[in-house]
């Protein structure tokens, strides 16, 4: 049962939070043509990382806030947690 | 008058507190302050299972949770009745009724023993080989019989009447296990100021101070005991807690435990819980949970008699019992020796100590050697002899040269006490995440790396806690002069696996421990091989020739002990386990006779049945209903999205496929929602409230989803967009009015709102009021019918509804629930996402291209829509069936064949979606999903039965009205 924490509201168990997968994926721009590998990479190609592991969560019953979270995979270890745009 | 085996002094009991229990129907004694498995080995009772596959005669190993042969059943009441319970884990009480398992007719006489003279035919993974022929008859005849069988406990008959709590802690140090390690760790970490919360399964703390040994600190072991509890006490910021079981170690320390409250009471208070469950978060964990003590592995190990040596020892100490009056020991321990001092000094006779080491040295070998005891070093054991209870073993010798002598004759006794060493209980440590590391010297495993803030304190560190305790051991099978050896060696006694099933399955190809583990079943039981992974691993390890670590260990999961689904599922039971949703209208639709169905969380009202009325008969007239004159429908479910902001158009028109911007304030339109992988997520109408103001409509069960998904693009994908979204699902009450006179019902009751034709056209919304209270009006159809969607705030929604109900007598109207609904919208051709769309329909496939916005540069979904394999000719396609016998209705789900008469395994092209028999038509219409379905229009298709097959003609899906009239009423 993680304890996440929240940028805005702190740390807060798990129960309240979606989970929003891999983080900073980038979404092709229109000009992008529908058969191009940047497509099905954004759409089914994923790190899965052993170790730290960069991801999106969402403090659904709370702040409604999506945020990241860099975890560790094989220990659950939360390394830190940034809004959008702190890197 | 004493029972039997009982010593007449000794012991932690209240002697003087005779409790009576009945086992088997037979009546005994105990006292208070034992489990049933220690009274049941005062009254001599040995005998107390068999074991899951072969039948055999089991007794009490253990004096612990990890014993792996006595399981039983107590029976409170026909309502209370847990089988598969620990008799050593079980607190006496009395009146306890309890009973064995897996027997027939009895524990003396099971038939079942038969598996055990057939056991050549039954090795590990029998059911992979045999039972095989004819195929029919594995389900009407093998499978019942093996599963009657073999098996433990019967599961209790009727639902679990009691009630479990459960609670939430914090504290800033957790200690699991109050044996000398956990306490003495409790009362630190308290007197530093710690908030301590220490934890221990046994009904009383002390762990192995309950049957001290050496002195600590110079002091006796129960004195410290005693004094170290009496300290605790004192502290308040220390909690203790009896009973109650460390099960579940979770991330960043949050650990399960079970409070056993009233199962050792004879009398439970009836608002007491059974159990509670305990979510504890602690700043740091401190594991104390000791070491288990391990069996040997030579054949025969498994009659009743035979226990580990460091339990019958506290058999004696904690409960005054004496296993035996003639004792064999077994050991490769020194503990095995302590064990043989004090039971000989209690009265048994001890007649073989057999040392499997060359040289027993130390202090309680000496002190074993001044009593006299009959010491063989270099010993084995290599067979037993007995029926319900050991009578003989023969030991054996091992020469220097490593061959073995057996004795060549029997020694008689009536108890065998083994001792192979002890195993650090790493489990919660390794569920932490913790790693494991193999200590060569010590040959266990111990902890190391941790994962979170814990850490491993006395026996269960290994011998970083318990120096001595790991000095010596042994692992795998006895030494033994016939290869193989002949008779069963028992490694897992509760699944009754053998040595020799680990050599099948080595010899069968089986490399990894995790493929061996799941062949054999070893280790799978519900003492999950606390008292057999060790072994089963060095026997593996030693015939694939690798060394123990490499062949790795197998991976330790909560529960560390069975735990009740009551405590785990706590108040969420029955009426609470989801929270119910239910619409303003809601007590009205009850009151009606409504038959309700769930949908998702919400309660709607399926149908409405008038007298003897069944589904069908309320269904047809609803429909006709409808379609005659007028009926009215709670559509308060339907998700509602506001979409506010200077961005909102531009917000909609990247994430729907139609066009927004051209959509005039007033007006509304059908939108549909993808995913970026190109298939239908969701859908409903949207209305245009004002320049920066939409109000979106979602299916009932996909609201929360779109609210999401709409969520997830703007803060991640578009924040700099100015959009607000707030949902109002449950701020309005919606109520349609759908039939040909649905405008002259309304329109005296709305003011404000001319809803003529021309001046609320179809798809236009206006604001104004409805019997006085502020509405929205939606002209919009889900029938094909005229048809008005009044939209109030939701505390209105009960009174405006009995208003239009009590207007709309005067035009017969009709509530229709949501079976009418389906099938008023399936007559025209109308999709319901998630029936007729499963997350593998593209807007294309379904129909619906003509939603799509042209000249759109991206929206969501857009790019793989285009995608070549999603245009595809062939894909399945949304089209109406309609049955050459008009009477059938065909089965929702069932497949589709192109030729008559095709028999399993066939190709199939499609699957029918939705199918209802049509009033207004008079015949069944269907939905379904063909594979190039559009070009198939007129060709009769054949849908396969498990009695037959139905034909049906491909056509139009839109059945009823084709050319829409009936819209404008």
């Amino acid at each position: 049962m993680l304890l996440i924490p929240c940028p805005w509201c702190g740390p807060r168990s798990e129960l309240e939070f979606s989970y929003g997968g891999q983080a900073h994926l980038v979404r092709p721009g229109p000009e992008v043509p529908p058969g191009d590998p940047a497509w099905t990479a954004y759409q089914y190609e994923r790190s899965n990382d052993r170790g730290p592991h960069a991801e999106r969560w969402r403090h659904l019953h709370g702040c409604s806030r999506f945020f990241y979270v860099v975890r560790d995979t094989t220990t659950d270890r939360i390394i830190r947690s940034y809004r959008r745009g702190e890197a | 008058m004493s029972a039997p085996a009982r010593t007449s002094a000794g012991g932690r009991l209240e002697r003087a507190r005779a409790l009576r229990f009945e086992f088997d129907g037979r009546s005994y004694q105990g006292c208070a302050g034992d489990t049933l498995a220690s009274a049941l080995l005062a009254n001599g009772v040995h005998l107390v299972g068999r074991s899951f596959k072969y039948h055999r005669p089991r007794g009490v190993m253990a004096a612990g949770p990890e014993d792996p042969n006595a399981l039983v059943t107590v029976r409170r009441d026909a309502g209370r009745y847990t089988p598969n319970l620990n008799a050593a884990q079980v607190e006496l009480y009395d009146g306890l009724v309890a009973e064995s398992q897996n027997r027939w007719p009895s524990l003396e006489f099971d038939v079942g023993r038969i598996n055990d003279k057939f056991s050549r035919f039954l090795p590990a993974g029998f059911y992979y080989k045999t039972f095989m022929w004819p195929r029919r008859a594995w389900h009407g005849l093998y499978e019942p019989r093996i599963r009657a069988a073999a098996g433990l406990g019967r599961a209790p008959p009727q639902a679990d009447p009691d009630h479990y709590a459960q609670r939430h802690a914090h504290c800033d140090v957790l200690v699991v296990g109050a044996g000398p390690a956990g306490l003495a760790a409790a009362l630190a970490a308290a007197r530093g100021g710690a908030d301590v919360l220490l934890c221990d399964e046994q009904a009383e703390l002390g762990g192995s101070l309950l049957a001290p040994g050496d002195a600590i600190d110079g002091v006796d072991g129960a004195d410290w005991l005693r004094a170290t509890l009496a300290q605790l006490a004192a502290l308040p910021n220390a909690r203790m807690l009896a009973r109650t079981t460390a099960f579940a170690y979770l991330p960043h320390n949050l650990v399960a435990l079970v409070e056993r409250v009233t199962d050792h009471l004879a009398d439970p208070p009836a608002a007491a819980p059974r159990e509670r469950l305990w979510q504890v978060r602690a700043a740091e964990v401190v594991l104390a949970t000791g070491a288990i003590e391990r069996p040997l592995v030579f054949p025969g190990n498994d009659l009743p008699g035979i226990m580990l040596a460091d339990a019958a020892r506290i058999y004696l100490k904690r409960y005054g019992v004496l296993a035996g009056s003639r004792v064999a020991v077994v050991t490769a321990h020194d503990a095995a020796y302590r064990a043989a001092v004090e039971l000989h000094a209690a009265g048994a006779q001890v007649v073989a100590l057999a040392d499997l080491r060359r040289a027993a040295d130390g202090a309680l070998p000496e002190a074993a050697r001044r009593a006299g005891l009959p010491i063989r070093t270099g010993a084995t054991a290599l067979r037993t002899r007995g029926n319900t209870r050991v009578a003989a073993i023969e030991l054996g010798t091992v020469q220097a040269d490593g061959k073995v002598v057996a004795d060549g004759r029997w020694t008689e006794c009536d108890a065998v006490l083994m001792c192979g060493g002890f195993t650090p209980t790493v489990h919660l440590f390794s569920q932490s995440r913790g790693q494991l590391a193999w200590d060569a010297q010590a040959q266990v495993f111990v902890p190391a790396a941790a994962a979170q803030n814990c850490r491993s304190v006395g026996a269960c560190a290994g011998p970083a806690g318990a120096p001595d305790l790991y000095a010596t051991g042994w692992l795998g099978e006895l030494p033994h002069p016939e290869s193989p050896t002949r008779g069963k060696a028992f490694v897992d006694w509760q699944n009754d696996v053998t040595a020799a099933d680990l050599g099948l399955a080595i010899r069968e190809g089986f490399r990894s421990i995790e493929h061996i583990k799941r062949y054999t079943t070893t280790g799978m039981a519900t003492d999950q091989g606390k008292t057999s992974n060790l072994n089963a691993l060095a026997i593996a390890a030693q015939r694939l020739q690798r060394d123990i670590p490499a062949v790795g260990h197998t991976t330790f999961r909560m529960p560390y002990l069975p735990v009740s689904f009551g405590s785990l599922a706590g108040a969420a039971r029955g009426e609470l386990f989801n929270p119910v949703r239910r619409t303003p209208m809601h007590a009205w639709a009850t009151g009606h006779g409504a038959v309700f169905e769930p949908v998702g969380l919400w309660q709607r009202a399926r149908y409405f049945p008038r007298g003897s009325e069944d589904l069908h008969a309320a269904v047809a007239r609803e429909c006709m209903a409808v379609r005659r004159s007028v009926g009215m429908f709670d559509a308060s479910t339907l998700g509602k999205i506001e979409v506010v902001g200077p961005d909102a158009a531009e917000f909609l028109e990247r994430l729907y496929v139609n066009s927004w911007k051209n959509l005039k304030s007033g007006r509304s339109r059908y939108g549909i929602l993808l995913r970026d992988d190109g298939f239908v997520f969701d859908d409903g109408v949207v209305a245009r409230l004002a320049a920066d103001r939409f109000h979106v409509t979602t299916t009932t069960g996909g609201a929360p989803r779109v609210l999401a998904l709409m969520e997830d693009y703007l803060q991640t994908e578009w924040p700099e967009l100015k959009v607000w979204l707030t949902s109002t699902t449950e701020q309005w009450a919606v109520i349609a009015l759908q039939g040909p006179r649905a405008r002259e019902l309304l329109q005296p009751l709305v003011s404000g709102i001319d809803l003529s034709p021309s001046a609320l056209p179809h798809m236009a919304v206006a604001h104004g009021q409805v019997c006085g209270v502020p509405a929205m009006v939606f002209r919009v159809s889900f029938t094909g019918e005229l048809g008005f969607e009044v939209n109030v705030p939701a505390d209105h929604g009960l009174a405006l509804w009995r208003e239009l109900w009590a207007a709309g007598r005067a035009f017969d109207i009709v509530p229709y629930g949501t079976e009418a609904m389906h099938v008023l919208r399936a007559e025209k051709g109308y999709i319901i996402v998630g029936q007729d769309t499963d997350g593998t329909v593209t807007v294309e496939d379904a129909g619906l291209g003509w939603a799509v916005g042209k000249g759109k540069p991206d929206f969501v979904g857009r790019a793989s829509m285009r995608k070549a394999a999603l245009q595809s000719p062939d894909r399945k396609q949304l089209v109406g069936l309609r049955t050459v016998d008009p009477a059938v209705v065909l089965e929702e789900g069932s497949q589709i064949a192109a030729r008559r008469g095709l028999r399993a395994p066939m190709p199939l092209i499609g699957h029918v979606t939705s199918s209802y028999h049509s009033a207004v038509l008079g015949h069944s219409i269907a939905l379904a999903l063909v594979s190039g379905g559009r070009t198939r229009l007129g060709q009769e298709v054949y849908v396969p039965t498990p009695t037959g097959e139905h034909a049906a003609t491909i056509c139009n899906p839109v059945f009823y009205d084709p050319k829409g009239t009936r819209l404008d009423g």
